[in-house]
């Protein structure tokens, strides 16, 4: 069947199965393997896109319930040449290692400051209860995320 | 993981949906956040032949609160309540159950009536409603009827829904004392223990109290023994309330398994419930 949907501010219409997982659609149909699969069983987070500006796990979801929604990928929000701040805080406080889970943890970290501009550490770790990472023990993650809230406040 | 493949339909509205769980009978399964379906169906331990979406039906969601009833559309997310201020006030319990539920991204796409629906005997709002002695709303091809939630979980992941029903609304009172302790296991998030408690304060004592239980047995239950012994108990008599909570899950046969045996779920049951007791004597 039909899905309409956008994904990074671009219009999509896919003939998919009706079992086809939201994340399957981003990687396979539209080749946008920024987002990953860890688990599978929306445990890990490392699929984690925004939905209307919401972070979903997108390998809990199927491709025909975007339907009509906006999807946000960790493409759509900076590039090489110019990274959005949460993509910079990553890299200049070393808030990854294998990387595997940061794309994931990265959009939850944009919702969560969405929602709570200035969030304190305890607030932070709370907001990526949802995403595992197996390398940093979180530390660099949340000073990451605490370095980019300000660097976009103070935009 | 892959699910079976299943024929997907989208309802518009809630007579819709209900023509088309006719039309499908059996075959159809109702999808509403999905965060409990879609796990199942990647597992294939569900293979419904056809999805009937009801996630996007208007008119199902939201918090209405008249200063002494409460209700909750079905299709209002876990987020959605975790957030709410007038819980936070009037059903702590229900709003600490919604913030201690999975996670973020998990909340954000969840539904309550989805979760009700699905009756996991480790969830954490059955506890919750018995506590609250809320009233669920199904709506079927003849019409609405109302059910206690004493009434509505039987078992595991068994409900009084009907297949042809949809749970539509959840009401209670307000619950400014009323509180919900929760041991999370500690890789699933599900409740081990889930302890939901709702007392009525009259004059320095408990005048009434419901309790429940989720995560210990079958399905979610009240603990009738911890609500006899707290009636009537002053509120600043820590003796008694240790002593109304103890064997709380007396005449249950606790569930065990590799991360928790039953004894000790009985015993978890005891520390979490005068958790919840000793909270919901806080002002709300």
């Amino acid at each position: 069947m039909n899905v309409t949907f956008r994904v990074n501010g671009v219009e999509h219409t896919l003939d998919v199965e009706p079992r086809l997982l939201l994340v399957q659609a981003l990687r396979e149909e539209l080749d946008l393997t920024g987002t990953h699969v860890g688990c599978d069983t929306s445990s890990c987070g490392a699929c984690t896109v925004l939905l209307d500006g919401v972070s979903v796990k997108s390998c809990t979801m199927f491709a025909v319930q975007a339907e009509g929604r906006a999807v946000t990928t960790i493409e759509g929000i900076g590039t090489r040449e110019d990274l959005h701040p949460m993509q910079e805080a990553f890299w200049t406080q070393h808030g990854l290692q294998c990387g595997f889970c940061t794309p994931g943890m990265i959009m939850s970290a944009l919702d969560l400051i969405e929602r709570n501009p200035n969030p304190t550490e305890e607030e932070i770790r709370y907001g990526i209860e949802g995403n595992i990472c197996r390398c940093t023990g979180y530390e660099n993650i949340v000073k990451a995320v605490t370095v980019a809230a300000a660097a976009v406040r103070a935009k | 993981m892959i699910p079976v493949a299943f024929n997907y339909v989208r309802a518009r509205d809630v007579p819709d949906a209900l023509r088309l769980l006719e039309a499908h009978g059996d075959d159809g399964k109702l999808l509403a956040g999905g965060h409990s379906l879609i796990p199942m169906m990647k597992l294939r331990l569900a293979a419904p032949g056809t999805i009937i979406d009801i996630g996007a039906i208007p008119g199902l969601t939201g918090i209405a609160h008249d200063g002494k009833r409460i209700e909750i559309g079905a299709l209002t997310t876990h987020a959605a309540l975790a957030s709410s201020r007038e819980l936070e006030q009037h059903a702590p319990v229900l709003w600490q159950a919604a913030n201690e539920l999975g996670d973020p991204q998990v909340r954000n796409r969840g539904t309550v009536g989805g979760a009700c629906a699905h009756g996991d005997p480790s969830a954490d709002y059955p506890a919750v409603m018995l506590a609250l002695d809320a009233t669920f709303t199904l709506t079927g091809a003849d019409g609405t009827r109302d059910i206690g939630a004493d009434a509505f979980f039987l078992g595991m992941f068994e409900t009084a829904l009907d297949p042809l029903e949809i749970l539509t609304s959840i009401a209670f009172a307000s619950a400014p004392n009323s509180a919900y302790a929760k041991f999370h296991h500690p890789a699933s998030g599900y409740a081990v223990v889930g302890a939901a408690v709702k007392l009525t304060l009259a004059a320095g004592r408990i005048a009434a109290a419901r309790v429940a239980f989720t995560g210990v047995g079958d399905a979610a239950f009240r603990a009738l023994g911890v609500e006899a012994a707290l009636a009537g108990v002053k509120t600043g008599d820590s003796a008694a309330l240790d002593a109304a909570c103890r064997d709380a899950a007396a005449g249950i046969e606790a569930r065990g398994d590799t991360f928790a045996s039953g004894e000790y779920r009985a015993a978890m049951a005891d520390v979490f419930v005068r958790r919840a007791v000793a909270a919901a004597l806080q002002p709300g």
